[in-house]
């Protein structure tokens, strides 16, 4: 774990993006704090430019709510949809592609076609689909974009586990009698966990633009305040308020940004081998 | 590129040591006819296992064809409903209803949509050549740039003009692609005023060719940057690795120990085997540059399937959408295949796996 740390503090990009992404998680917890209200309330005159009222520092939409209260509110719903909806993908992608890989033969085969059925289908267009039959609510975005992501988890697990099945030790374990749900989750998981937390943090990137991105196109919850709904309602007024489309982009760009920083980091610190390139 | 001809004298897998010399070369049109058949007889069961799923997908969906074109009606007598159910099949198990709807979408009938009075495929059709269009244009962008980037990156490796590269790079693929296409609009068409900031054409100009042919390309500027950028920031940064990986094989050292120039290393030695696995992407990225062109035709309303598929959303016209998904489906599906075409043509290695 030492080395772990001081492999990832080399590395000043993900540093950085860990503070970044630090700052966001603060944003995140003190929103209900900073900002009790519903953050749909209509609280100050609409189309209050930043930094004209220093109550309202980020300014107004045009129903006069206010954009930090949005933007602090919003960090907490991306943050919130990007690591279950992730969790989703791991926990899909993580069981077919273990069962395929430990299994191999007729299993391997059905499980594989599948993946690449569902890779073949367009994952945006996808959850656009999904989300648009089963009606937007946080459950359907998360589930849909956990859905749409797993397959390259299933063929990364894979890929370790077939490694991994010919080891000695699993060998050993088989010889002595051991379950397979054993083998599989105390044994062979262990050792594949290291390329799959990294494909799992950069996923929490996809999911949260994803997430942004159907609620630019009105397929956000109504009931919660995300960045993507901000947009979506604020470029009607994009000529006249530049700053209720711009101020929550900027938000998404920084955590993505964040979280793709500190993913590297992670593949950097976790497969010392592969550190150059 | 490697040529064709360097392909024939390359033995096919599996043949016995003492059969190559005379018996077993493949010529390439054979070799490319034979991998042909064979992705196509692959896949045949992914399109039908997309078309089932197509079907379940729809008969998840709240509300069948009746209900919409009975809403559409204004309502309608229950009797009625029962008779247009029973025309339209609806009242067979579900097994008949999933073999009618497969020979359906044998037959490209992919039903109607009520809400544009127009057969689902005709429609989508119809918006097809937009999308495909933009996404051409996109990936051409995204390709030259990230090539040309991604190189320049990897011949100043760690030093400032690959740091800059980097850092631009990192930024453009964090970056929402429906937010910087509005920052596009508010810089180029709102401030600026040099390009507009929607549609495909200048409604009502009513131009001949040429003109003709120059308006859409300024329609289409915003659009296609807008996409490219995602794909531009991956391209660059798998080129630069692909180029540093290439750079440190043996035979570069040879190309540099023979005397050719630091340009000729790069570009003639270099280059055309990184970029293999680029091919490679661009097959990957079909799917997602189609979901990604949903957003971008929102955002500049331009007339294709994406912005099809938005306006299906809210007017809740599912079979319309699951259409869409069919048929994109089906064109990553044929993307694939001509990439695997592509990459054979490329690297006579690769064999008929």
């Amino acid at each position: 774990m030492k080395g772990f740390l001081r492999l990832f503090v080399r590395n000043r990009a993900a540093v950085a993006g860990a503070i970044i992404l630090l700052g966001v998680l603060a944003m995140a917890i003190l929103a209900p704090i900073l900002y009790p209200e519903d953050p749909w309330d209509m609280v100050a005159e609409p189309y209050l430019a930043p930094g004209a009222n220093p109550d309202y520092a980020l300014g107004t939409d045009m129903m006069g709510r206010d954009l930090a209260a949005g933007i602090f509110h919003g960090a907490r719903v991306s943050l919130l949809i990007g690591l279950v909806a992730t969790s989703v993908a791991l926990l899909l992608g993580v069981t077919i592609g273990a069962l395929s890989g430990y299994y191999g033969g007729h299993v391997d085969r059905a499980l594989m076609r599948l993946t690449e059925l569902f890779q073949t289908i367009p994952a945006f267009l996808f959850a656009i689909v999904l989300v648009a039959i089963f009606e937007p609510s946080v459950a359907t975005i998360v589930l849909a974009i956990g859905v749409v992501s797993w397959p390259p988890v299933a063929r990364l697990t894979r890929g370790e586990f077939l490694g991994l099945r010919s080891r000695e030790f699993v060998l050993a374990c088989e010889a002595m009698g051991m379950s397979d749900v054993r083998i599989i989750l105390r044994h062979c998981l262990p050792n594949a966990a290291a390329p799959i937390i990294v494909t799992g943090s950069l996923m929490v990137a996809t999911a949260i633009l994803t997430e942004a991105g159907l609620a630019f196109l009105g397929l956000g919850d109504p009931n919660v305040m995300s960045w993507g709904t901000i947009i979506g309602a604020g470029r009607e007024v994009l000529r006249s308020a530049w700053y209720v489309c711009t101020l929550p982009g900027i938000a998404i760009l920084l955590t993505v940004l964040a979280i793709n920083l500190v993913g590297e980091g992670l593949n950097d610190a976790l497969n010392p081998r592969l550190r150059n390139r | 590129m490697r040529d064709g001809a360097f392909a024939s004298s390359v033995p096919c897998a599996g043949a016995a040591v003492g059969f190559v010399g005379s018996t077993c070369y493949t010529r390439p049109v054979l070799r490319i006819a034979r991998l042909l058949v064979r992705r196509f007889l692959r896949a045949i069961p992914i399109v039908l296992g997309i078309a089932v799923f197509n079907f379940l997908l729809l008969q998840l969906a709240p509300g069948d064809a009746v209900d919409v074109l009975v809403g559409e009606a204004g309502g309608a007598t229950p009797e009625y409903v029962a008779e247009l159910r029973t025309r339209f099949g609806l009242d067979q198990p579900v097994p008949v209803q999933l073999g009618r709807y497969l020979v359906n979408v044998a037959t490209l009938d992919l039903g109607y949509s009520f809400r544009h009075n127009m057969p689902v495929a005709s429609l989508i059709l119809s918006r097809l050549p937009a999308t495909l269009l933009l996404m051409a244009g996109a990936i051409g962008m995204a390709f030259a740039a990230g090539v040309l980037l991604g190189v320049t990156a990897a011949r100043h490796v760690r030093r400032p003009l690959d740091a800059v590269v980097s850092v631009v790079a990192l930024l453009a693929y964090a970056t929402p692609v429906f937010w910087i296409g509005l920052m596009l609009i508010l810089l180029f068409s709102v401030h600026l005023q040099w390009l507009p900031s929607g549609g495909m054409l200048t409604v009502g100009a009513d131009l001949a060719a040429w003109d003709l042919m120059l308006d859409v390309l300024r329609h289409m500027v915003l659009p296609t940057v807008t996409l490219a950028l995602f794909y531009l920031a991956l391209y660059t940064r798998l080129m630069r690795a692909s180029m540093l990986e290439v750079y440190g094989q043996d035979y570069v050292t040879t190309a540099r120990a023979k005397g050719a120039g630091e340009s000729r290393v790069a570009f003639h030695h270099v280059l055309r085997n990184a970029l293999l696995p680029m091919v490679t992407m661009l097959g990957l990225q079909v799917g997602s540059l189609l979901g990604g062109s949903v957003l971008v035709e929102t955002v500049f309303g331009w007339p294709g399937l994406g912005r099809l598929a938005f306006e299906a959303v809210f007017q809740r016209d599912h079979n319309l959408l699951l259409g869409i998904l069919l048929l994109s489906s089906v064109l990553v599906v044929v993307a694939n295949i001509v990439v695997d075409l592509l990459y054979a043509r490329l690297d006579p290695r690769i064999e008929l796996a």
